[in-house]
């Protein structure tokens, strides 16, 4: 038996019963994204992106892994949040519904393991 | 309003340009001529038009996402400055797109 009145019940979680969470996360991961896809879309303009050595360079040199793997991860995060409102907003039936958030989470989690693999392998590389 | 669907329709389309971002890094893992084939892939006609798309894009969702952090904290709400930062919102992501494009696509030749 819950000792929270059902009034406090009410106000925490909303109807998505998460309460404010995804929003927040959204924002945050918004903001976040400001700093680094700049970054990205400057250094991108910088490299030759047809030479494979000055790109695997470029991907494991100083900091750039670290900002790098921040990017991967913080993009699929917003990103995942933000089709699941999609998802929410415009598919129907709770059936089509759960499948399509699974493959929604699941799409996402896939990408983001994937990319942090990629630059794992790149920046160990040089190390070998 | 047609500039948030927008925001949506263009935050859908970046979500598939993570999996042209996830290839391009697992090709420079897999190796030289992985890469080379990706470049080459990337630069094709089909992938520069995606590319294009996605660069533009990713100006407008970048910017109205500012406009939507900025109502999120409370400023600009009075329909008279949404109306305003919408028109700024277009024109200005407009400006970076070209210039974006300019420096990523044009000065050196053949890069993807």
């Amino acid at each position: 038996m819950s000792l929270r009145s059902p009034l406090a019940v009410v106000l925490g979680r909303g109807a998505a019963g998460e309460g404010a969470a995804h929003w927040w996360a959204q924002r945050a991961s918004a903001l976040a994204l400001v700093p680094l896809t700049l970054w990205f879309v400057v250094a991108l303009a910088r490299l030759p992106l047809d030479d494979y050595v000055a790109v695997t360079l470029w991907m494991s040199n100083g900091a750039n892994p670290l900002w790098l793997a921040l990017l991967v991860v913080v993009l699929c995060f917003h990103s995942r949040l933000g089709v699941q409102v999609v998802i929410e907003d415009y598919v129907h039936g709770a059936g089509l519904k759960i499948m399509a958030l699974l493959l929604n989470s699941a799409a996402h989690l896939l990408l983001a393991t994937a990319g942090l693999y990629a630059l794992l392998r790149v920046a160990l590389r040089g190390l070998s | 309003m047609v500039l948030s669907i927008l925001h949506r329709m263009t935050g859908l389309f970046l979500a598939l340009g993570l999996c042209a971002l996830v290839y391009w890094l697992l090709s420079a893992a897999a190796g030289e001529s992985a890469y080379g084939q990706a470049a080459w892939l990337l630069r094709g006609g089909l992938f520069r038009a995606l590319l294009y798309a996605w660069l533009a894009s990713f100006c407008y969702h970048f910017l109205n996402g500012l406009r939507h952090l900025a109502w999120d904290a409370g400023f600009g709400l009075e329909r008279a400055h949404a109306r305003r930062s919408g028109r700024l919102v277009v024109v200005l992501a407009l400006v970076a797109f070209l210039i974006a494009a300019w420096v990523l696509f044009f000065p050196r030749a053949g890069a993807p």
